[in-house]
C-alpha cells in the first residue's frame, strides 16, 4: 500500500538523461504477452506501487495504484457485493490491474458488460518526458480532453507507465446458472448469436469439446425463468467452469504448448478452415485457435473474417505477433507514440517491432 | 503552426468544382447563412465557403487539397451540437456530410449496423426495430443529430449507465485523416491488436479525422420498461435515494432527477401529472425481462418510500410511461416557455456532492440574479443546470457565461468535469484549463499533430492554445468576483 509513483517517475527522468531503455513489469504474469521484451533495456517494476486510493460503493467508482493485485481489488469489492464486471484473467495472484489495461484483458463477460477498456473512466500516467499527468476523471461521463484512458488499452505499455486508474465497477448479479449442451461446430455459432439478440440475461457463451455453455446472471426469477424456457442442462459446477475459461486454466489452454492464436472477429464469420483445435468465446467474437503456422498465414484468414488476429502465447516471438497496421495507420501510430515517448524508452518493439 | 491559407476563395471554390456537384459547392453569404453556427446560436461565424460531397474519394480529395494549402476543415453532421464545436472557421470550410444519409447494411444475427456518418441517430433505432433491436445511446437530439456527429462527441442520453456512451457502441469507424488517407480503425471484431485509436477518435470533435462510416453495435430490444416516479420534499433525500437504488444492487435503465423549477415548468407543458409541490423528483426506468423488472420495481418502490419519498407513483402502461418520460424530455422547451432565453449547460459530479452542488448552485444563481433550473442524469452525475436569461438586456448573456463558468470550476472543484455529453467546441475551451495543466494541455497538442500535422482540422477548439490558459487561471478568480459584484449591482 504505497505511493512510489515520485520514485517512478525520477527512474524514467533519469532514463531519459542517460539515453536508457525500460521495460515495465507489474506482477510479472504476462511476460509471455506481445514481442519478446527488448534485452538491452532495464526494468521500470511498478508492483510496489500499490493501494486503494479512493472507493465509494454508490458511485461505481475505484481508483487504485496500477501495481495493485487485481486478487487485493476484487476482495474490496465483494464485500459492497461489487465486482469488475469485465471479468480480468488472472495468470497468477500477482496480475494488476495496470497490465490487465495495458493489455486490454477481458473474460467471457466482455460481449455483455464490457471490457476494461469500456470500464476506465480515467487514468495517470507517467509519459517519455517524465511527466506525470492526468487524464479523463472519476466520473461515468467525461468528453473533455481526447480519450487518452483508453487509449492505453492494448497499447502494453508503449505510451507510457500507467499509475493509476479509475474504473466503473458493478453490483455483482444476485444469480447465476450455466446451460450446457452437445452442438457442433457447425451450427454453434449461429445458435449463439441467437441467443444474444434475444432479451434475456444472457452474460457468457462459449463453445469448446462439442458442447455449448451459456451463462445466465441478474435477478434469480428472470435467470430461473430464462433457464426453464431455454433448452440445455443446468450445469451444477458452471461458476467453477467459468472461472477456469476467465483465468485461461481451462484443459484448452493449459493441454499443450502448442502456440495459441487468439482471432477477434465477426461474431457470426464462418470459422476458418485450417487444421488445429478451436475455443470459440464471446459468442463467436473471440476464437483461441491451437496449431502451427505463420501470423502471415493467419492474417487473411482474420480478415476474412472481418477482423484480425495476433499469437496470444507461445510461438516464435522475434518477429511480429500482432495483426500487421496498414500504412496509414502504421505512420500515424508511430507518430502518437513518438507524441508520449519522443525518446522510444518505454516497452521497445513489445507491441511492433516499428514501435 | 497554424498559418494562412496559400489558395483564394475563388481558387479553391474551382478546385473543388472540378469534382464536386457545382450547386453544392457553395460561396454566396445568403446560402452558407445556415451553417453559420450549431445548436449554440451564440457563438456564429461565416465559413469561407460550404462544400457536400456525397463520395469517400470526394471527401479525400477535399482533405488533399485543403491540406496542401493550409485550408481549415470543420466537418458538419446536423449541426445540433451545443458547444459550437462545428462553428465555421472564418478562413476555412465547412464539409457537410449530410449527404452521407444511407443505412448500408442491418446484420440482424450479428447485431451491427453499417451506416453512412450522416444517418440520424433515431433512424438506427427505428430500422432495427423490425429485428427487436435497438441503438444504445439516446441523445436529447436523437430525431435529427447523426450519428457521425455522435462518434465526434462521444454522445450519451438517459441511458447511459447502463448501456454506455458511444464508445461503448462501436466497433469501427472509417476516417479519412488531415492528409487525405482513408482508414478503417476498429474492425467486427471486439478488441483490436494495438493502441485504442478507436477510442481516442470518438469524442474528438472534429480534430483528428472526417468519420466517413460507421459500424455500431445493436442491443436486442428489453422485453419490459416500467418507471417508478417519487417526489421528495428535498434535494438532499431525492440525492440519498439515487445512491439507495444502486446500494441496492439496481442499474436502472435511466434515472433522472429534476428540481422545483423544472417539475413545474414541464408539468406545465407536458401535463404529465408531476407532484408539483416536490422540492425534487426521480424518474427511475427499470428494463429486462418480465421477471426481472416485476422484481426490481416492487425494491425500487420500497427503496424510495424508505428514504423518504412523498409520492410514489409507477407507470402500468406503456401510456403512463411514455407520459412521465415526456415531462422530462421536454423540461427543455418547457423551460425555454418560462424564461426568454436559456443557457445549457452539462458538468459531470460524482453524484454524492449533488445536494451540495445545487444548493451552492442556488446562492451563485441570487449572486449572479440569474434564475437555474435543473434537469440532471442523476444514474451518472451528468448536470444540465439551465441558466434562465433574456438576451435582450444589456450584459445579461455575459452574465449568464460568467455564471455558467463558475458551475464548471465547481463540478471540477467536487472531483468531476467540465462537460459530460456536449463536448467543448468553442464555448468551454477557456475552462480546459481548470481541468487540465499546461504539461496535459501539450500532449493534447501533440496527439493531434500525430494525426494532424499541419492543424488543419476544426483548428481553434476543444484544446485551448497554451500562451492563453495561464492568462485565464489566474484572472478567473478576479473576474469571478468582478461579476458577483456587478450581479448584485443590477439584481
Amino acid at each position: 500500500m504505497a505511493d512510489i509513483s515520485q520514485q517512478l517517475q525520477e527512474q524514467v527522468l533519469q532514463a531519459r538523461a542517460g539515453g536508457e531503455k525500460l521495460n515495465i513489469v507489474g506482477g510479472n504474469t504476462k511476460a509471455f504477452i506481445g514481442r519478446e521484451p527488448s534485452a538491452d533495456a532495464g526494468t521500470l517494476n511498478v508492483s510496489e506501487h500499490t493501494g486503494i486510493v479512493d472507493y465509494h460503493p454508490v458511485e461505481l467508482v475505484m481508483t487504485v495504484r496500477a501495481g495493485t493485485p487485481l486478487a487485493d481489488i476484487e476482495a474490496v469489492l465483494a464485500e459492497q457485493g461489487q465486482a469488475l464486471h469485465f471479468e480480468p484473467p488472472h495468470f497468477g495472484p500477482e496480475s494488476t490491474i495496470g497490465g490487465t489495461l495495458a493489455c486490454n484483458l477481458s473474460g467471457p463477460a466482455r460481449p455483455w458488460t464490457g471490457s476494461v477498456r469500456d470500464q476506465v473512466l480515467g487514468i495517470r500516467l507517467i509519459n517519455g518526458k517524465g511527466e506525470h499527468l492526468r487524464f479523463g476523471g472519476e466520473v461515468m461521463k467525461n468528453v473533455a480532453g481526447y480519450d487518452v484512458s483508453r487509449l492505453q488499452a492494448g497499447a502494453l505499455g508503449t505510451l507510457g507507465l500507467i499509475t493509476e486508474i479509475s474504473l466503473k465497477v458493478m453490483p455483482s448479479p444476485a444469480a447465476s446458472m450455466t446451460l450446457v449442451q452437445e452442438v457442433g461446430m457447425d451450427e454453434v455459432l449461429h445458435y449463439m448469436n441467437s441467443r444474444s439478440a434475444e432479451p434475456k440475461p444472457i452474460t457468457a457463451a462459449c463453445w469448446v469439446d462439442g458442447k455449448v455453455y451459456l451463462r445466465l446472471s441478474g435477478a434469480k426469477t428472470a435467470v430461473e425463468a430464462t433457464a426453464e424456457k431455454w433448452s440445455g442442462e443446468v450445469m451444477e459446477a458452471g461458476a467453477e467452469f467459468w472461472r477456469l475459461v476467465q483465468d485461461m486454466q481451462h484443459d484448452f489452454f493449459t493441454g499443450s504448448d502448442e502456440a495459441l492464436w487468439r482471432f477477434s472477429v465477426n461474431s457470426t464469420a464462418a470459422n476458418p478452415a485450417i487444421e488445429g483445435d478451436w475455443f470459440i468465446d464471446w459468442a463467436g467474437s473471440q476464437r483461441w485457435f491451437r496449431g502451427t503456422g505463420q501470423l502471415s498465414d493467419m492474417e487473411p484468414l482474420a480478415r476474412v473474417a472481418g477482423g484480425q488476429v495476433g499469437l496470444f502465447r507461445g510461438g516464435d516471438r522475434s518477429g511480429e505477433v500482432m495483426h500487421s497496421q496498414p500504412d496509414a495507420l502504421k505512420r500515424i501510430q508511430q507518430r502518437v507514440k513518438n507524441s508520449f515517448d519522443p525518446d522510444g524508452i518505454f516497452n521497445p518493439g513489445r507491441l511492433y517491432s516499428w514501435m | 503552426m497554424k498559418t494562412k491559407p496559400t489558395i483564394s476563395k475563388a481558387e479553391l471554390a474551382e478546385q473543388l468544382r472540378a469534382f464536386v456537384d457545382a450547386d453544392f459547392v457553395i460561396t454566396d453569404d445568403e446560402t452558407m447563412k445556415p451553417y453559420e453556427c450549431d445548436g449554440m446560436s451564440m457563438y456564429c461565424e461565416m465559413p469561407l465557403l460550404v462544400v457536400l460531397p456525397e463520395t469517400v474519394t470526394q471527401v479525400q480529395r477535399i482533405m488533399r487539397i485543403c491540406h496542401k494549402h493550409g485550408v481549415p476543415v470543420v466537418a458538419r453532421g446536423a449541426g445540433t451540437g451545443l458547444s459550437a464545436g462545428a462553428m465555421p472557421n472564418k478562413e476555412g470550410v465547412v464539409l457537410s456530410l449530410a449527404k452521407f444519409n444511407r443505412i448500408l447494411n442491418i446484420d440482424p444475427l450479428a447485431r451491427t449496423a453499417s451506416l453512412q456518418p450522416g444517418v440520424r441517430n433515431l433512424a438506427i433505432s427505428e430500422e432495427a426495430a423490425q429485428y427487436g433491436l435497438y441503438y444504445g445511446p439516446d441523445p436529447s437530439s436523437q430525431i435529427a443529430c447523426t450519428i457521425g456527429g455522435n462518434v465526434a462527441e462521444n454522445s450519451g442520453g438517459v441511458h447511459c449507465l447502463k448501456y454506455g456512451l458511444t464508445v461503448h457502441n462501436l466497433l469501427s469507424v472509417e476516417i479519412v485523416t488531415a492528409e487525405g488517407d482513408v482508414v478503417t480503425v476498429g474492425s467486427d471484431g471486439l478488441d483490436s491488436c494495438g493502441m485504442d485509436l478507436l477510442a481516442l477518435l470518438t469524442g474528438s470533435e472534429g480534430l483528428l479525422g472526417v468519420v466517413t462510416e460507421v459500424k455500431v453495435k445493436l442491443l436486442p430490444k428489453p422485453e419490459v420498461a416500467q418507471v417508478v416516479m417519487a417526489g421528495f420534499d428535498s434535494v438532499q433525500k431525492a440525492g440519498d435515494a439515487v445512491g439507495g437504488i444502486i446500494s441496492h444492487g439496481i442499474i436502472p435503465g435511466g434515472l433522472e432527477m429534476m428540481d422545483g423549477y423544472a417539475i413545474v415548468a414541464a408539468d406545465d407543458f407536458a401535463g404529465a401529472g408531476y407532484p408539483r409541490d416536490a422540492k425534487a423528483l426521480l424518474l427511475c426506468e427499470v428494463d429486462g425481462t418480465e421477471e426481472e423488472v416485476h422484481e426490481h420495481i416492487a425494491e425500487a418502490e420500497e427503496v424510495f418510500r424508505k428514504l423518504g419519498a412523498t409520492s410514489v407513483r409507477t407507470s402500468q402502461s406503456e401510456e403512463e410511461r411514455a407520459l412521465l418520460w415526456l415531462g422530462r424530455k421536454c423540461a427543455f422547451p418547457a423551460v425555454g416557455r418560462i424564461s426568454p432565453d436559456y443557457y445549457c449547460m452539462d458538468g459531470t459530479i460524482p453524484r454524492r456532492h449533488i445536494a451540495y452542488v445545487l444548493s451552492e448552485m442556488d446562492k451563485m444563481s441570487q449572486e449572479f440574479g440569474l434564475r437555474v433550473a435543473n434537469v440532471f442524469h442523476a444514474g451518472d452525475g451528468n448536470l444540465h443546470p439551465l441558466i434562465l436569461f433574456d438576451a435582450n438586456v444589456p450584459g445579461e448573456f455575459e452574465r449568464t457565461e460568467a455564471f455558467g463558468a463558475a458551475i464548471l470550476k465547481m463540478c471540477v472543484d467536487v472531483g468531476g468535469c467540465i462537460t459530460g455529453e456536449h463536448g467543448v467546441g468553442v464555448e468551454k475551451i477557456r475552462q480546459m484549463a481548470i481541468q487540465f495543466n499546461d504539461e496535459e494541455l501539450q500532449q493534447f497538442h501533440d496527439v493531434k499533430a500525430a494525426f494532424d500535422p499541419t492543424g488543419i482540422l476544426n483548428p481553434g477548439k476543444a484544446v485551448p492554445a497554451l500562451k492563453y490558459c495561464q492568462e485565464y487561471r489566474s484572472l478567473e478568480y478576479k473576474q469571478h468576483k468582478h461579476e458577483h459584484t456587478e450581479a448584485a449591482q443590477h439584481g
